[in-house]
């Protein structure tokens, strides 16, 4: 996978993960274009699409769309599960997520896609192991927290 | 709802966020993140150190502003201090910071360096699954420099946890994807193959990653892993869906692992071992067959994950090519998917079976599909898929079919989208070249194409029409009258009017015989489209136009009335005024032989590859020519003609000179035969060498972008007499460079520079034989008082070698006027 990106229908990116070397003006550039491309598809189209020399899976999921490119040779198919893996992990997690669950806890989202994905490839498939991992490093958090309440 | 109670929920962060959410403009957003900025760098710079919560609210803060959009240019630091810190949620926020805003400072880079291998020999297993996912998330040289040589060993190493290991692998797959040559093979690359049969699928899944992208670079040293891929995959694929537990996704065993397993086979050739084939092939069959079964439910993650599955056998089964039978029943199931309700697989059915189309296999199989996949391109409402459907036609075209496709994908093209349309005129006009038996359906088929698709027609294609034509002496009568008609039609393309022009300038002889299509109807018809038309277009009618005078006598007077009109020759475009020029002097003193010879019919051009499908090949990438690129390889270029490259290349040079583009060039005949005793290619070069101003030296091809006349083509006189030679000189009254003597052996060209007092001339001598000149030296006499005032510059002397091209020069310059 090259890069997935999560934005909202007003075009607002929520999330941006890349796994390819790209300078900021160009993930600014691919970023603008691409989430015009998408939002223009009408609702009955098909998740793929090719774009530049890539092919872009996409889904919406209620207000967000989540969109990913990735090579020639990939398969368009496991990449919208991964998409919906992703869904899952996310749901499992915040229960019943949301947008304003990313919107609000966007490094939760940054280190639970790190789990499932490395490197742009799907690292660990089991969601029952990837939901353990997250949990651990949470009462990592909760042992080691001092706790603040006003900030 | 925010998941405040997980961990810490960083309080000053969430009332931020709300703050920037509840911005009612874009400046008031602007103006909040400015104050917060402005309050985090004060705390930054503040007198008393911050605690660790403290800097982790605030890095976050940043991290936040910075993936709305707006640039943060501090903070880096900060970032890297947390990482020092022990206290999990502090280091994970420095982490995150920095695999986001990369910074190129060494000085960090160096701290970012140690606290990454602080935590991976810490023997955490969450601190170094934090290292390697920022190694992984950065990947930058610096990184791999630091730790290509310890992620391996970790790798391998007996006592790491499976979650580290998993880890490790894809780090390492990053650091080798983006820094390759520091990655060095070593032992542990017989380890690595062997993670494929480690208990946890996990660390598979990471494994085959890993494997897959080194082994393409490095088969040999990678190849045991196909028996133990073959081995993992058929006991997925026969496993009970209860199985393997937790990594059964919606009924389907370990759809990603086994996924992963069909590609990676797909770097290999099909396995030699008989034991090991069979039960691959027994693999791919239990996956063909399962895709004939029922649903076991109805969700479509399971649909799709089977369906996933099923896609990389197939495209596992069109990489080997070599069983017929799987390939058949691929391409039965494909053929299924192209009717299904849903239009992902429609989609990936049609893109599928592209690839399978150029399997021999099965071609035949694919083609039963035609009226389909037609269907689908006149019906599909989403134009990817239409998209797809084309360059499925495309693929399966070959001689039986080739008429009804062509026919289909023009009529697409009338509708189609803009975006695409360049593409698909290039495909049919390749399509139409390969597969036509008749001409004349060529020629209507690219007529065709520019009245619909006018303006996506490139200039590759209608070059080659013309060298078609021109080569082909059954379809010029033909193409005559159809361009004539064309060119009738009230609006008509601006392509077609070069076309046009060319083609009656070459063969309206063919049709004047009829009063319909007298010479001075075709002449008014040209005429009436001039002043619609753009400058190259008028220059090529200008051609056009003295190409008439030779043909059609009577025209004469009509056409010079034309030229001689104060818009040609005193235009404000350089080229078209010295055409206007230059044509109508030399329709006035030429006699009717040389003006025969002058504009004699254009010869067939030289045999070469289609510039269509280099173009294509650019626009497209590799993998969309293959079908087209396996045909020619099987036909030796028998059916490929008249594919002279003089189109593009001169066009090239034409670009830089500023000069004529082909049909002038040619017209005056300079190296329209081969020189006696060397081939057209070096003379030509030998001339571009020396002439062209600016631009690259094109290989064949030459012009003598000068445009100047010249009485006779050398080649045909291998003497010229000296009245030629004055001719020649005189010239060079108006002109720095030309060529000034040529014979069978020798040609000398003249190239000079003059400035005020200063002047230069370079005098090049070519060698036109095959043979080495041996003491080969010149001497210039300077006439009279001139010997004073110029200095003579031999640059090399001596023996002038036999190869064709080479050529030296004498420089003179004079020093005073």
């Amino acid at each position: 996978m090259q890069f997935m990106l999560l934005f909202s229908r007003q075009g607002k990116l929520r999330l941006q993960k890349w796994y390819v070397p790209l300078s900021d003006k160009e993930r600014k550039k691919i970023s603008r274009d691409l989430v015009q491309t998408i939002l223009a598809r009408k609702p009955k189209m098909c998740s793929f699409l090719e774009w530049r020399d890539l092919k872009i899976v996409y889904k919406r999921y209620a207000s967000l769309y989540f969109c990913c490119a990735v090579e020639d040779q990939d398969n368009e198919l496991i990449t919208l599960e991964i998409i919906h893996r992703y869904v899952e992990l996310l749901d499992k997690y915040f229960g019943s997520v949301c947008e304003l669950d990313i919107i609000f806890n966007f490094e939760k989202a940054y280190f639970i896609l790190d789990e499932f994905l490395l490197g742009g490839e799907a690292q660990e498939t089991s969601k029952k192991n990837v939901l353990k991992a997250i949990e651990q490093a949470d009462l990592l958090q909760e042992v080691s927290q001092t706790p603040k309440i006003f900030t | 709802m925010p998941a405040v109670s997980k961990g810490d929920g960083m309080r000053g962060l969430a009332v931020f966020i709300s703050d920037i959410r509840n911005c009612k403009s874009k400046e008031a957003e602007i103006k909040r993140i400015n104050k917060e900025l402005a309050n985090i760098r004060s705390k930054f710079k503040g007198d008393k150190a911050l605690d660790g919560y403290s800097k982790k609210k605030y890095v976050c803060k940043l991290l936040f502003i910075f993936l709305l959009g707006h640039d943060i240019d501090f903070g880096h630091m900060e970032a890297v201090n947390l990482l020092s810190s022990n206290k999990y949620t502090e280091k994970q926020i420095g982490y995150l910071f920095i695999s986001v805003l990369v910074n190129s400072n060494s000085e960090l880079i160096r701290l970012i360096n140690n606290a990454i291998k602080n935590d991976l020999s810490s023997r955490n297993p969450t601190f170094m699954c934090l290292a390697l996912h920022c190694i992984a998330n950065v990947g930058s040289r610096e990184m791999a420099e630091a730790f290509a040589s310890e992620i391996p060993r970790i790798l391998v190493a007996g006592d790491t946890m499976d979650s580290v290991k998993q880890s490790a692998a894809l780090c390492l797959l990053r650091l080798y994807k983006t820094s390759p040559d520091l990655v060095l093979m070593g032992e542990w690359t017989s380890r690595v193959v062997h993670l494929l049969n480690d208990q946890h699928m996990g660390v598979v899944t990471a494994a085959i990653s890993l494997i897959t992208c080194l082994s393409q670079k490095n088969p040999d040293e990678f190849k045991t892993c196909v028996s133990l891929a073959v081995s993992r995959l058929s006991r997925i694929v026969s496993s009970a869906s209860t199985d393997l537990q937790d990594y059964t996704y919606y009924f389907v065993p370990a759809p990603w692992l086994s996924c992963k397993l069909l590609r990676l086979l797909q770097c290999y050739p099909p396995p030699e071992d008989g034991a090991v084939k069979g039960r691959l092939v027994e693999c791919l069959e239990t996956i063909l067959n399962k895709a004939q079964e029922p649903p076991k439910s109805k969700k479509v993650q399971h649909s799709n994950a089977k369906n996933a599955i099923l896609f990389e056998a197939i495209s596992l089964i069109i990489h080997y090519d070599s069983e017929p039978n799987l390939l058949v029943r691929a391409c039965n199931q494909l053929g299924q998917f192209l009717q299904h309700r849903e239009t992902n697989l429609r989609y990936l059915a049609l893109e599928s079976m592209c690839t399978l189309a150029s399997s021999e296999f099965s071609h035949e199989a694919v083609k039963t599909h035609i009226e389909t996949v037609i269907n689908a391109l006149k019906t599909e409402r989403d134009v990817s898929v239409r998209q797809r459907a084309a360059d499925l036609l495309y693929a399966m075209c070959d001689r039986s079919n080739a008429k009804q496709i062509v026919a289909e994908m023009l009529s697409y093209l009338e509708t189609a989208d803009y975006s695409i349309r360049e593409e698909m005129v290039l495909k049919v006009a390749i399509l139409a070249e390969k597969y036509a038996v008749d001409y004349s359906w060529y020629v209507d088929t690219i007529l065709n194409l520019i009245r619909i698709a006018g303006d996506y027609v490139s200039e590759e294609v209608w070059y080659r029409v013309i060298q078609i034509v021109i080569n082909r002496d059954d379809v010029q009568g033909y193409a005559a009258k159809t361009v004539f008609e064309a060119l009738q039609a009230p609006a008509c393309h601006e392509n077609m009017v070069k076309v046009g022009g060319y083609i009656l300038g070459e063969f309206g002889n063919l049709i004047a015989g009829d009063p319909r299509s007298s010479p001075l109807v075709q002449f008014n018809l040209l005429h009436s489209k001039f002043h619609l038309c753009s400058v190259p277009t008028r220059a090529l009618l200008l051609s056009a136009y003295i190409k008439f005078i030779n043909l059609f006598p009577e025209t004469k007077a009509t056409i010079q009335e034309v030229l001689r009109c104060d818009s040609q020759i005193r235009n404000s475009d350089v080229e078209l005024q010295q055409r206007a020029v230059e044509y109508l002097k030399l329709s006035s003193i030429a006699s009717t032989d040389v003006l025969a010879t002058v504009l004699e019919e254009m010869p067939p051009f030289p045999e070469r590859e289609s510039s269509i499908l280099a173009k294509l090949k650019k626009k497209k990438g590799p993998g969309a020519v293959s079908v087209t690129e396996l045909e020619d390889n099987k036909r030796e270029g028998g059916e490929l003609n008249g594919g002279g490259d003089r189109g593009p290349d001169t066009a090239a040079m034409a670009a830089s000179n500023a000069s004529t583009p082909s049909p002038s060039a040619d017209l005056l005949g300079i190296r329209s035969a081969a020189p006696v005793g060397a081939p057209p290619a070096s003379t030509g070069s030998l001339l571009v060498d020396v002439f062209s101003e600016a631009g690259p030296a094109a290989p064949s091809a030459a012009v003598n972008d000068d445009g100047f006349l010249s009485s006779a083509p050398p080649s045909e006189d291998p003497a010229p007499p000296l009245s030629e030679a004055d001719e020649l000189l005189n010239k060079f009254v108006c002109k720095n460079n030309g060529v000034l003597f040529e014979n069978q052996l020798l040609q000398i060209g003249i190239k000079s520079e003059y400035r005020q007092n200063l002047g230069r001339m370079y005098l090049f001598y070519g060698n036109k034989t095959s043979v080495q000149f041996a003491s080969f030296t010149t001497t210039v006499s300077c006439p009279g008082d001139l010997q004073s005032h110029i200095l003579f510059v031999p640059l090399c002397s001596e023996t002038k070698p036999s190869n064709r091209i080479t050529q030296w020069k004498a420089i003179t310059s004079s020093l005073s006027p």
